[in-house]
């Protein structure tokens, strides 16, 4: 098994620690993991993105220009990624701020309203765990349980409080990602 | 039991710093290397070692400061990326020519001038031909991942007190910035110095210790020069590094240093996918330069395809070391720009394969 994983959006969305957290859960499972942040001028400009690789095997290359998935969180990482993804893979894209669908028909396409989902929950802060509990639904790579052991080698064990909202956070995500588009 | 840790590049080689056993760092923040001293800063080494953390006025300054603590025999290390690793040559040729032992990182970014910000190996003449003035050489170590940052970190403090030689850490963008899984070794205890070469004062009789580079008789410079061609010859007998992948039945090779020979391994799995019989050589060190490896491959390719992210400076020492036995190619993306396989591949078939 090897996913390779772009998740792109706004800065301050959580993109880069989305990354990071599905990483470290690949380490809790004992799997090869790399990742690698978009550090450039983009990053200045308000959007970031990262590559994550989590895979059983050695892993070569940490930079890659297709992807098994896109997750992508606004509408220019929508228009620069979608073209990125393998055919017959997987994109998952937020609603919020979308003013358009994704084009194309030889990958599977996913939805999630994890914005508004994070204002129900009042706590905008876990966005981006309810994407990531969208994207562990759909691919089911790494099990719920390493991404709480994940969370807690991450956090300061003063934010240890937090686990279970996030915990709770993925399983929303888990419960309100819709497929858009199947291939069979 | 060694510790395993999820960590960037440039936080594992801060962190490698201090188990090492290193009594200082001298360095000033430039993008992509900052976390080095980001690192070192938040996570105060003078309480568990006691390990020097400064932040000087300025690179040069920095590499000054190496000087001098290299001079007392002590564990110093300066990091940068590359305008600010120009800035430090003077010091290098200095260090080199006094025969002091010290280790210097550069996480390598494009040039020339200020450049980008992106990764690059344009920086491979820079490091292992000189960039400072004089005959000296760097013993330059180019690692390929997170991992081998924290092996390499350590192994430059050995090598640089073994031979009394400035040690190179030749990283970039990629390997600095990206997070991968790494074993860290335990801390090696600092070691108060004891060296007949080094300035310790002059208790217990000792005689005065005098370092310099400067002779100003030319035969005396050309001892000094001499002794130096001489450990050079020991570096190019004892600590040649490489790997190599699938090179048995190879009859196209395929070689990349640093984080391009990652993205050139991708090409080179694709590659034997579509039935090619590539193979890939990965110098470790980049001085000395693996030419055996080199020169015995050449007898059994047909080609090699040096994959650099620059416009050509590793191919040199290739060509030089199989000397005209094989043909050999040389592809690249400069100025930030990061090679894809696929790109790679293409250039195999082109160049190479049906070139």
């Amino acid at each position: 098994m090897t996913e390779e994983i772009i998740i792109a959006g706004f800065g301050g969305q959580g993109v880069l620690s989305m990354g990071q957290i599905l990483c470290y859960s690949g380490v809790m499972q004992n799997k090869e993991v790399s990742w690698m942040p978009s550090y450039g001028p983009e990053m200045r400009g308000g959007t970031a993105n990262c590559t994550a690789i989590i895979s059983d095997e050695q892993i070569s290359s940490p930079v890659l220009n297709t992807f098994d998935t896109a997750i992508v969180l606004n509408q220019p990482s929508m228009d620069k990624f979608e073209d990125a993804v393998k055919p017959g893979g997987l994109l998952i894209y937020e609603k919020n701020g979308m003013t358009r669908k994704p084009k194309r028909t030889d990958i599977d396409i996913c939805a999630i309203g994890a914005y508004d989902e994070s204002v129900k929950m009042k706590n905008t802060k876990v966005f981006n765990m309810i994407v990531i509990g969208g994207f562990l639904k759909i691919r089911p790579i790494i099990d719920i349980e390493n991404v709480i052991k994940g969370l807690e080698k991450v956090l300061p064990e003063r934010y240890h409080n937090l686990i279970p909202l996030n915990e709770e956070a993925i399983r929303k995500g888990m419960e309100i990602i819709s497929v858009e588009h199947k291939l069979n | 039991m060694k510790e395993l840790r999820l960590m960037k590049g440039n936080e594992a080689l801060a962190e490698a710093a201090i188990r090492a056993g290193a009594d200082a760092y001298f360095g000033y923040p430039i993008t992509p290397q900052s976390e080095v001293i980001e690192y070192l800063m938040a996570n105060r080494p003078e309480d568990r070692t006691g390990m020097v953390v400064l932040q000087a006025e300025s690179e040069i300054a920095a590499i000054n400061m190496v000087y001098g603590a290299a001079g007392c025999g002590k564990k110093a290390i300066t990091t940068s990326s590359s305008p600010g690793i120009s800035l430090k040559q003077e010091g290098l040729s200095y260090i080199a020519g006094a025969e002091l032992p010290c280790v210097v990182a550069n996480v390598v970014r494009g040039g020339p001038g200020l450049g980008t910000i992106q990764p690059s190996q344009s920086d491979y003449f820079q490091s292992v031909k000189g960039g400072g003035h004089g005959d000296y050489k760097l013993i330059v170590l180019a690692p390929n991942s997170v991992q081998e940052i924290v092996d390499f970190t350590r192994l430059a403090f050995e090598l640089a007190f073994k031979y009394r030689n400035p040690v190179m850490i030749q990283s970039d963008g990629i390997i600095g910035q990206m997070m991968e899984k790494v074993e860290l070794f335990e801390q090696i205890p600092r070691v108060e110095p004891d060296y007949d070469w080094a300035t310790l004062g002059r208790k217990n009789g000792k005689p005065a210790t005098f370092i310099t580079s400067l002779q100003l008789q030319a035969e005396e410079q050309e001892k000094v020069n001499l002794r130096l061609q001489a450990k050079y010859r020991e570096v190019e007998k004892n600590e040649v590094r490489y790997e190599t992948y699938k090179c048995d039945d190879a009859e196209y090779l395929l070689t990349a240093f640093g984080s391009c020979a990652r993205i050139t391994r991708k090409a080179m799995e694709m590659a034997r996918d579509k039935g090619y019989k590539v193979g890939l050589l990965r110098p470790q060190t980049l001085y000395p330069f693996p030419v055996d490896a080199f020169n015995k491959l050449a007898e059994q390719v047909k080609g090699i395809l040096s994959v650099e992210m620059n416009a050509g400076q590793m191919i040199e020492d290739v060509k030089l070391a199989v000397n005209g036995k094989t043909k050999v190619e040389h592809f690249g993306r400069f100025g930030g720009m990061i090679p894809s396989p696929d790109e790679i591949l293409n250039a195999l078939e082109q160049k190479i394969i049906g070139g």
